[in-house]
């Protein structure tokens, strides 16, 4: 049901044409200026990298699990149940958290303008409703990005890796790093190598917050108890000193 | 009556030149956006802007609570006198972390949305009603200062009656306000520097909170004995500095626990910038510790002073580590405040100092003190011309 997102490492050949869909998409400026940028930013959603023979792109991962969308304040950022994590304007405060978040800084913002937004793929949200494949999948000349059901993808990309043993660096990233993306990610070389981070660990960010922040109406409401109790305890002290003062004064 | 030209002194000189600083940051930062006036980027979205105005604001107007809890909830009532001056820095702290806010926030404008749009999964949530409500909480106990200097009676017995609760309710706040300022840092385990990251962070922040306001809170007495000419609350102060050596020692203790559960006293073999900072955080929280355990140190005003500013001091690059420096490695970049983020912090903390000074001249602060002293100053002053004549 769940969509996603496979790119195989080994297959791209660094035409960036992804980034020009991604653009056009979005409506945002591209030129040559803008795809010599090796980083991913407020003005370019998804970007191509080299790294010496290899190849990368980045992009939102959109976690099944995502941080952002749990550190967001006023809910401005969604896991939607078709895959793409969705981001409303309208909504957004812009306390940054969700890029303080993230554990692959994919959240950018409009740093220089005066009303500024975050900016991130959201795995083109609205064509995927429609039935129709992200920009980027559909451009690919090769193959290197496709888009379809995240089961299937995972099956075909474990197929890929078993099939090449050579070819292929023995992992999928993606499937299991912090609780599984919604992008997959296929290389020659060992992530690290292609500057995916490989310390992420298996837990899905969201629960190292929910854990703390699930105590609190048990704090708060032992906390009234114990507080309005010992101000009863010590409140209690001064009264029937001050009664029993009174009582001496009195004979 | 005659209106004088304030005297130029070399304090006022700084003041207002900080202020003009701030003045242009402003402008800078209401021109250009964040990218006009801050260093932050996409790999470094938060700098000192959230860890020194937020996160010290925060930590600094802790005497607050800590003193509502000693005074009005565990009824020592020996600290009495310097419950309202912690109320009022605990006031003027969240309210100029409201400043720090409108400046850190991409939209100002919508400071607002947490209390309409509900995500009760985000720490940040959690902080946005915190500062809501006990900001709330804390100028309703402030008020009766207020009622108490224009002598509406019937307002003050309606807010007396309803204290208790309100003064509950206020430590319940500060407690979840200064842990989850901790809580907010447990999202980024692959980014914080190990020597900072652990899962414990809201329980470390909630203790060093504890400290830090009775540090402050020494420091303010100190300062105002000498701003107002009053007799300094010295037997009380030092009783003080015994609560704060072993709040310290607490925190150190946990501290200590934390990282041998953790195993990561190995980094501190390694010659990082990282190390240093660490090292600078915890010396200047153990140095006052063990001198304040001391009684030939917490009789002289000037050592307990001392003390307390290291705590401060240690306070303060802890949570700078944790919120900047902590965060560089790990995410890649690094991060040196621009003039204009820096000017703008230092217009806060001046504000906040000539905001403390003038309400406490002019209201009933300083309470129990305050008025022989202030009497006997006016009968110097009115003595004054006649010994002149």
């Amino acid at each position: 049901m769940a969509r996603a997102i496979l790119y195989d490492s080994t297959l791209c050949i660094g035409c960036k044409a992804c980034e020009g869909a991604c653009a056009e998409r979005w409506g945002l400026p591209y030129n040559e200026t803008i795809a010599a940028e090796p980083q991913i930013s407020a003005h370019k959603l998804t970007a191509v990298d080299t790294f010496g023979d290899h190849f990368s792109r980045r992009l939102c991962m959109n976690c099944v699990q995502p941080a952002c969308a749990s550190v967001c304040p006023v809910g401005a950022l969604q896991k939607t149940a078709l895959g793409p994590v969705t981001y409303d304007a309208d909504k957004c405060m812009g306390c940054r958290y969700c890029m303080q978040a993230c554990p692959f800084q994919v959240p950018t913002y409009e740093w220089n303008s005066r009303l500024p937004k975050m900016r991130k793929c959201n795995m083109c949200s609205e064509r995927q409703i429609a039935g129709k494949l992200t920009a980027c999948a559909e451009i690919c000349p090769v193959g290197a990005t496709i888009n379809g059901d995240r089961d299937e993808l995972m099956k075909e990309a474990q197929r890929r890796i078993a099939e090449k043993p050579t070819e292929y660096y023995q992992r999928v990233y993606g499937i299991s790093e912090v609780g599984g993306t919604s992008v997959f990610y296929l290389s020659a070389v060992p992530f690290e190598k292609i500057g995916l981070r490989t310390n992420l660990g298996e837990d899905p960010m969201p629960e190292k917050t929910w854990r703390v922040l699930e105590l609190v109406p048990d704090i708060v409401s032992t906390g009234v108890v114990l507080l309005g109790g010992i101000y009863w305890i010590t409140n209690r002290r001064t009264e029937v000193a001050r009664a029993e003062g009174a009582k001496k004064e009195g004979r | 009556m005659i209106h004088k030209f304030p005297k130029i002194t070399v304090w006022r000189v700084i003041f207002a030149a900080i202020l003009a600083s701030g003045a242009y940051a402003t402008y800078l930062r209401i021109m250009y956006g964040l990218g006009g006036s801050t260093n932050l980027s996409d790999k470094f979205p938060w700098g000192i802007w959230i860890a020194f105005d937020v996160m010290c604001g925060v930590g600094l107007a802790a005497g607050g609570f800590t003193l509502v809890a000693m005074v009005h909830i565990f009824n020592i009532e020996k600290y009495h006198p310097v419950l309202r001056p912690a109320i009022l820095t605990a006031f003027l702290g969240y309210s100029l972390v409201v400043v720090g806010l409108l400046y850190d926030l991409g939209r100002p404008d919508r400071l607002w949305h947490p209390l309409v749009m509900w995500n009760p999964h985000s720490v940040m949530f959690e902080v946005a009603w915190c500062v809501t409500l006990y900001s709330t909480v804390l100028f309703l106990e402030f008020l009766p200062v207020v009622f108490e200097k224009f002598g509406m009676h019937k307002p003050l017995a309606w807010i007396h009656r309803i204290s208790v609760p309100l003064m509950i309710l206020g430590v319940l706040l500060s407690t979840l306000h200064q842990s989850s300022l901790g809580t907010l840092f447990l999202i980024v385990p692959e980014k914080l520097y190990p020597l900072w990251y652990t899962p414990i962070l809201p329980l470390l922040f909630f203790v060093s909170a504890i400290a830090v306001g009775l540090a402050m809170t020494i420091f303010e007495s100190w300062h105002s004995s000498r701003a107002f000419g009053r007799a300094l609350e010295l037997p009380l102060l030092m009783s003080m500095g015994r609560v704060l050596a072993v709040v310290l020692s607490v925190y150190l203790w946990i501290r200590f626990l934390d990282m041998s559960h953790r195993h990561v006293f190995g980094l501190l073999a390694q010659n990082r910038i990282e190390t240093w900072l660490f090292l600078l955080e915890i010396a200047l929280m153990a140095v006052p510790a063990v001198l304040l355990y001391q009684a030939r140190i917490r009789q002289r005003p000037g050592a307990l002073y001392t003390c307390a500013v290291m705590v401060v001091f240690g306070f303060m690059a802890n949570r700078l580590n944790i919120g900047t420096t902590g965060l560089e490695a790990g995410s890649g970049t690094h991060y040196i405040p621009r003039w204009s983020e820096v000017a703008i912090t230092l217009s806060i903390v001046a504000v906040g100092f000539a905001t403390f000074h003038t309400i406490a001249r002019y209201f009933p602060i300083f309470e129990a003190e305050e008025h022989p002293s202030h009497g006997r100053e006016m009968e110097e002053t009115e003595a004054d011309p006649v010994a002149a004549g």
